[in-house]
């Protein structure tokens, strides 16, 4: 029998399954490698796991909950705050959502404006992501200092844009708050034309790294089937190897006009997973380059839609993107009101942990915290 | 792409007859129409859904609740058929969205309800046939209260293990800690107002003052509650002494 | 006892620096805060952008975030603390050793801000812990942390460590920690820190009607 997993308390020895005396560790919610408030118990037999249970909900400030209180425009500043390193990306999965409810189109400039800021926003998650899990294993603020040099320069440009640096609040039913400032495009454009030498330096500096090989090869790996059961999406689901992008699949927004390739990983272990961001990362810089030169003129938002005082029909949605971190969906029940009567995030962050568990067991205790890193946690999202 | 609800519905009832699927349709524009499943059967429905060549619904994408306190407002918003009446108390109600990652299909929406909103807030649990339940029907049963049967670890997840209440229910009461609330609108005003003496006692119709009259009640109260945070402040950042600023060369 | 301030820059004038020992002490501990590494949310994100390389909060001797309690002088309370998490908190911030200080960075650390609804989350942490700065944003900038931190070190360096005036970690009869809450069936409890913590009641105009 072992003691109650959420008794919180110093480190003490607990049954196994087979009589063994296990160490329990509780690590976090203050711990520098849980990106944020996650908790994990761990049970040692030695140096190996050999369970580990996850404890969430020391984020958890009640956004369903509050959203279903909002009306249905009042809600975005929220979206802005799950996932909060790519605000943008929520905001057009609500959105979407939204527009589903309500049967509303989308302008074709407001649909490459939002392309191009989620791609931007792809682009900061995974470059934030590399210096984080640099910090998991140990060093703690050299990558992370080249990451968030480069992720300043795409925050100017949201600024410019959104006049926010983090949380953005651009995107509404129908198209997008804003259009863009003068010589916006062109800023970019420069942008986006150099960061591949940003992921030069940074794969030159990493991908090679002998200790990050050591660390992160055959660490976490299992068979794709089972990570979708588990239901996990995004980059660890293509990292094993299977072709599932919702950017493809479902080729939401203009999608399916743009030239891009999903890549896919061979063993699922966490090298490949920080090699797939890399790789993604260069086939959004593709995206991006042709949605900047392509971008058509004409309105951003569609004029028939009453963004306040919004009324949507009676009925419901599910409706889903590609988010930086997997399948990022919002599921929104109507019954006429101005507010929703359901209103549910379908969370990448907290399903993707379904599996941490399997992912952990039989490895050092060390290795959790670098698998931890790789599945990409943001605890707004998790817990909500 | 889209499924047929209505041809996978009869896929299950050939399959799995003591399901007795129902199709509900969605009055939006969404057009995600959802089958309604019997309890006792719906693990064996979901293994099918699963597992049965021309379906193949791998990912369980999202699983969860919804609370229908009045059940004619579920009803209005989607009305099946040849339902029976739903009991008058109410129920609950977990929704699933299933995708098929191989024929890359999806959402299929899929259904169940709960006798009721007290004791029969029971329903099957999903974990043994996809994993990715797990955690999600943990949160239903921490948020809503629905109890899934057989699920191997079923303990609240977002909320602490002591607390006794489902917060996402309709009728939660939040507890009522908004003493002190200086500038108040819309529902934190609702909340807040029990709080605030009135010095005049209240208005003719008996109700306290409106959201509009946020000034405080004299200047001299204004002054006695400002005064010492003036002082603070005066404290903290005191003009430098002139002989700082002028540096003779 | 302070050294005259007119006296003091004369003799610096003539290359003599005269202090006291408590201006020394103070000059030397505001430029030297250790925050405890310590993310709740949002606001967390922009206090690892203060500290890194556009903004460089080691300008400011406050580079060093250390995961440790024991070793930090400052918790930056960068985001919404829910009521789960509160207790921690607060066992944080006994852990850490005098003489220690705490920013509320952000509206929800301040006062619940937009979660202030949600019905796990405290409307404060000023409510349990004593706060010495708060900076308001949703979440704000690098610079607005960073005008905050500056402003704690102006009221270290002008704390007293004897006399009546004495700060509060220089006189023993003020305890350092404080006492955690526990989780209740419905809420904390207690819900507020009543020592600590005593809003005001605000009287409201009445109904013109």
């Amino acid at each position: 029998m072992s003691a109650p997993v959420d008794s919180l308390s110093q480190p003490r020895f607990v049954a196994g399954d087979n009589g063994d005396r296990l160490l329990q560790v509780s690590l976090g919610p203050q711990h520098p490698s849980t990106h944020g408030v996650f908790r994990m118990n761990v049970d040692l037999d030695g140096e190996t796991v050999v369970r580990l249970k996850p404890v969430f909900g020391y984020l958890h400030r009640n956004h369903e909950k509050i959203a279903e209180s909002a009306t249905y425009l009042g809600s975005i500043p929220y979206t802005d705050r799950l996932d909060y390193i790519c605000s943008l990306t929520n905001n057009w999965a609500y959105a979407l959502a939204v527009e589903k409810l309500a049967g509303i189109e989308v302008p074709e400039r407001a649909e490459y404006l939002r392309i191009i800021t989620a791609e931007l926003t792809r682009l900061i998650n995974h470059t934030a992501f590399a210096g984080f899990i640099l910090g998991d294993m140990g060093a703690w603020g050299s990558a992370l200092m080249y990451a968030f040099r480069e992720r300043e320069k795409i925050l100017d440009l949201f600024e410019d844009l959104t006049g926010a640096r983090m949380m953005c609040n651009y995107m509404r039913f129908g198209g997008c708050r804003c259009d863009t400032p003068e010589g916006w495009v062109d800023r970019a454009k420069k942008v986006v034309a150099e960061y591949p030498a940003f992921l030069d330096e940074l794969e030159q500096l990493l991908l090679g790294n002998e200790i990050l090989l050591a660390r992160t090869r055959d660490v976490g790996a299992l068979p794709a089937a089972t990570l979708l059961d588990g239901g996990i999406t995004g980059p660890l689901l293509r990292a094993a190897g299977c072709a599932y992008d919702v950017r493809k699949v479902d080729g939401y927004g203009l999608y399916s006009r743009f030239k891009f390739r999903v890549p896919l990983g061979g063993h699922g272990d966490c090298y490949d997973r920080i090699m797939i961001r890399f790789l993604e990362m260069r086939e959004s810089l593709a995206i991006l380059r042709e949605a900047l030169d392509t971008l058509p003129a004409g309105p951003v938002i569609n004029p028939k839609v009453k963004v306040r005082a919004f009324k949507p029909p009676v009925g419901e949605a599910y409706a889903r993107i590609e988010g930086p971190k997997g399948e990022l969906g919002f599921y929104l029940v109507s019954d006429g009101s101005p507010r929703p009567y359901r209103y549910r995030v379908r969370p990448p962050s907290f399903i993707n942990l379904t599996l941490l568990e399997d992912m952990c067991l039989g490895r050092d205790l060390a290795d959790v915290v670098v698998i931890l890193g790789s599945i990409d946690i943001v605890l707004g999202e998790v817990d909500r | 792409m889209n499924p047929e609800p209505a041809v996978i519905l009869e896929q299950i009832r050939a399959a799995v007859p003591a399901a007795r699927p129902v199709l509900l349709r969605n009055p939006g524009p969404a057009g995600q129409d959802s089958i309604l499943l019997d309890t006792a059967s719906a693990q064996d429905v979901f293994r099918f859904l699963k597992t049965a060549p021309g379906l193949e619904f791998d990912l369980l994408s999202n699983l969860t609740g919804t609370d229908w306190p009045e059940p004619a407002t579920a009803h209005s918003v989607g009305v099946p058929p040849e339902i029976p009446p739903p009991p008058a108390q109410g129920f609950l109600e977990v929704v699933c969205h299933l995708y098929s990652t191989l024929r890359r299909e999806g959402p299929l929406v899929v259904r169940m309800r709960t006798a009721d909103r007290a004791e029969g807030a029971h329903l099957p649990t999903l974990t043994p046939v996809y994993r990715s339940a797990e955690f999600q029907e943990r949160e239903v049963f921490d948020l809503f209260g629905v109890v899934f049967e057989g699920h191997p670890d079923l303990r609240r997840i977002l909320m602490w293990d002591e607390f006794h209440d489902f917060p996402m229910r309709r009728d939660y009461v939040a507890p009522d800690d908004y003493e002190y609330e200086p500038t108040p609108h819309e529902a934190v005003w609702e909340r807040a107002k029990e709080h605030y003496a009135v010095p005049d006692g209240t208005s003719e119709t008996g109700a306290p003052a409106p959201p509009q009259s946020l000034g405080l009640a004299d200047e001299a109260a204004c002054e006695a509650a400002c005064s010492p945070l003036r002082e603070e402040r005066d404290r903290l950042s005191p003009n430098p002494p002139a002989s700082d600023r002028e540096v003779t060369p | 006892m302070a050294v005259d301030p007119d006296l003091q820059e004369t003799m610096r004038r003539a290359g003599v620096h005269v202090t006291s020992f408590e201006q020394l002490i103070d000059w030397g501990r505001s430029n030297s805060l250790w925050p405890l590494q310590f993310g709740l949310a949002c606001c967390a994100i922009e206090m690892i952008a203060a500290t890194m390389a556009r903004y460089d909060m080691a300008r400011f001797g406050a580079e060093v975030f250390r995961p440790s309690p024991r070793q930090a002088d400052l918790m930056i309370v960068a985001g919404t603390v829910t009521k789960k998490m509160a207790p921690q908190v607060v066992r944080l911030y006994n852990q850490m050793a005098e003489p220690k200080y705490v920013i509320a960075m952000g509206a929800c650390a301040i006062s619940g801000g937009p979660f202030k609804e949600g019905y796990n989350v405290l409307k404060g942490i000023d409510r349990f812990v004593p706060v010495d700065i708060v900076i308001p944003g949703c979440p704000p900038r690098p610079e607005a942390l960073l005008d905050g931190l500056m402003a704690l070190q102006t009221k270290i360096r002008q704390e007293k460590l004897l006399g009546p005036n004495r700060a509060r970690h220089a006189s023993a009869s003020i305890p350092g920690d404080v006492p955690v809450p526990i989780f209740g069936p419905h809420d904390l409890e207690p819900s507020a820190n009543r020592a600590i913590w005593n809003p005001p009641t605000i009287p409201r105009k009445p109904d013109v009607a």
